[in-house]
């Protein structure tokens, strides 16, 4: 079977986000990118079915963007994927454009199952997975903790508000994959070696007119540092009453 | 006829929930600064409270019915609800940003060919344009975004939005029977989680971090929470090393969340935390280090001892709500 993982390559979630001159995009200077954090579980978990279908199984790591998305795919070559491919574009697509051009390669790789992190941690849409298998018309379970492959049939469990829901489904399919739902690899010196070697492969990406356009980025309303009560249990009588009488929260 | 913008409702076990309302409430509002025909919109099977949306502005609501939609199917939902947006010439659609409401509305909005913008904190009409505002990197900074697609799909941070109450309060319940919806993919079972509230919908969370020293010392944290109704949230840190569960994690590899009072105890604020609580509307911070940097977005702190803290501060609270 073929297996695609998507990953994208975004700024360390340590990074101090300073705005662009232009405020709509961040200022990337000096900012460190990675790969998607979520992205390391799809990785994972793409890994993991291949290795339970056997044969001749393939994983593809495919990426959206400009050349430094290169990193993260090489990061998940090193991990154990099999493939990578860049589908090129400097400009800032937006998730459609994005999950537009995924589903032009993912189809004419003829990838039965695509994993995804659950979402990208710059913009936080969370949809681009969804997105994808509405336009390949794939079966789709987003934000999963558990995963099972039984022949074509697809048991996961997602996390909603509460609990999980237990999805049943078939493929082809889109995972989009959650914290908790496995403990991704460390890519051993072998795999990073061997990465540094395998060539990805560059493809325009698939051409599309973002939907949403940005007109203004900017930093949240800063909050004024508030008052140190005190510094033992004696201070817990005013809190409380500020709670309840300024803050009017209790 | 004008053009619909429908309120999507969201049910679980035959209730709505709160953030449908607020919904209901937002795409009143924007129906007049539009000019456009309001709808309510609810997929589900025998739902007990649908009445509750007429005060809220809706003089309409369309209720998909189907024994099947009982519990939730991505399929069969955006089946039903796109083929009855297309029906009515709807242009905008609003929804929860909820578990359901993610899975939804991307769906719903490469059926109809349209864009969607997700977690809205602000949508206002300028100059003729719904404009949304949403957090991006966790919350470390805002956007103003704008869809250049005929329709248009947005969702709303739960807890945000205001649900006003409106003088009208009758509506009109069409039922619309879904026979043979779409099943392919299919919710077939529910596990609950042991705590009793979630991070992502509660008003009240109180968060324990590193300070806490072990996992058993949570106990202090969750009678805090009971006393004042709250959920309990976790720092990425104690999350890693096993202390709590993920569903409990607050931060940017967590829930963003904006409760109306969050209490930080033996959290020191890693960046990744504060962009995800700093939008909450108080917060409290108990931690022993007084250069913390959650003391740099709380409201009201206390620089000492959570042990000797907690037990306080909860006996405290029940005096005051007893």
């Amino acid at each position: 079977m073929k297996i695609a993982v998507c990953v994208s390559h975004v700024p360390d979630t340590a990074t101090r986000i300073k705005i662009g001159a232009d405020r709509k995009t961040i200022d990337s200077a000096g900012v460190t990118y990675i790969i998607n954090p979520y992205d390391e579980f799809a990785v994972e978990e793409a890994l993991k079915t291949k290795e339970k279908l056997g044969g001749d199984s393939l994983v593809y790591a495919i990426s959206v963007g400009g050349d430094a998305n290169k990193e993260s795919i090489r990061k998940a070559l090193a991990m154990g994927v099999d493939e990578g491919i860049l589908l090129k574009d400097d400009t800032q697509r937006d998730s459609f454009g994005i999950a537009h051009a995924l589903a032009a390669e993912i189809k004419s790789l003829g990838c039965e199952i695509a994993f995804f992190g659950k979402q990208s941690v710059d913009f936080d849409n969370s949809i681009t997975g969804q997105v994808t298998a509405e336009l390949l018309d794939y079966n789709c379970v987003p934000v999963v903790v558990d995963f099972k492959l039984e022949g074509s049939k697809i048991i996961a469990e997602r996390e909603i508000e509460g609990g999980r829901e237990v999805v049943e489904t078939e493929l082809p399919a889109v995972i989009t994959t959650q914290k908790g739902l496995n403990e991704p690899r460390y890519a051993s010196l072998k795999g990073i070696m061997a990465s540094k070697k395998k060539v990805i492969a560059e493809k325009p990406a698939a051409q599309f007119s973002n939907y949403s356009e940005i007109i203004d980025m900017n930093l949240p309303p800063s909050k004024q540092p508030g008052r140190i009560l005190g510094t033992d249990s004696s201070a817990v009588a005013e809190l409380v009453k500020l709670l309840h009488e300024e803050a009017k929260v209790i | 006829m004008a053009n619909k913008i429908l309120a999507i409702l969201e049910q679980r076990e035959g209730l709505l929930k709160k953030v449908s309302f607020e919904a209901a409430s937002v795409a009143s509002v924007l129906a007049k600064d539009l000019n456009l025909e309001v709808e309510a919109v609810v997929a589900g099977s025998e739902i007990k409270n649908l009445n509750e949306i007429s005060k809220y502005g809706i003089k309409k609501i369309v209720h998909l019915k189907s024994s099947d939609f009982e519990n939730y199917t991505s399929s069969g939902y955006t089946e039903a609800i796109s083929n009855y947006a297309k029906e009515v010439n709807a242009v905008c659609l609003i929804m929860g940003n909820t578990a359901l409401g993610n899975d939804l509305a991307p769906r719903l909005a490469v059926k109809l060919n349209s864009g969607c913008v997700m977690d809205s904190i602000n949508l206002q009409v300028e100059t003729g344009e719904i404009i949304a505002t949403r957090p991006v990197y966790a919350g470390k900074a805002l956007v103003k975004v704008k869809l250049s697609s005929g329709i248009k799909v947005y969702t709303i941070r739960p807890n945000v939005f205001k649900a006003v109450l409106s003088e009208n309060s009758d509506a009109v319940i069409e039922v619309k029977e879904i026979s043979s919806p779409n099943l392919r993919s299919r919710v077939v079972s529910f596990k609950k989680s042991e705590g009793k509230l979630d991070v992502a919908e509660a008003d009240i969370i109180v968060s324990g971090g590193r300070g806490m020293k072990g996992p058993e010392n949570f106990n202090l944290i969750e009678s805090l929470a009971d006393s004042l109704g709250a959920a309990v949230g976790a720092s990425r840190a104690v999350v890693d090393a096993g202390w709590r569960p993920h569903r409990e994690q607050v931060g940017q590899t967590g829930k963003t969340v904006s409760p109306s009072l969050y209490v930080a105890c033996g959290i020191s604020g890693a960046i990744q935390h504060l962009a995800g609580m700093s939008s909450s509307k108080y917060i409290v911070a108990i931690n022993k280090d007084k250069d913390a940097p959650i003391f740099s977005v709380a409201d009201y702190g206390i620089a000492g001892d959570v042990f000797e803290i907690l037990p306080a501060l909860t006996e405290e609270i029940k005096k005051i709500r007893s």
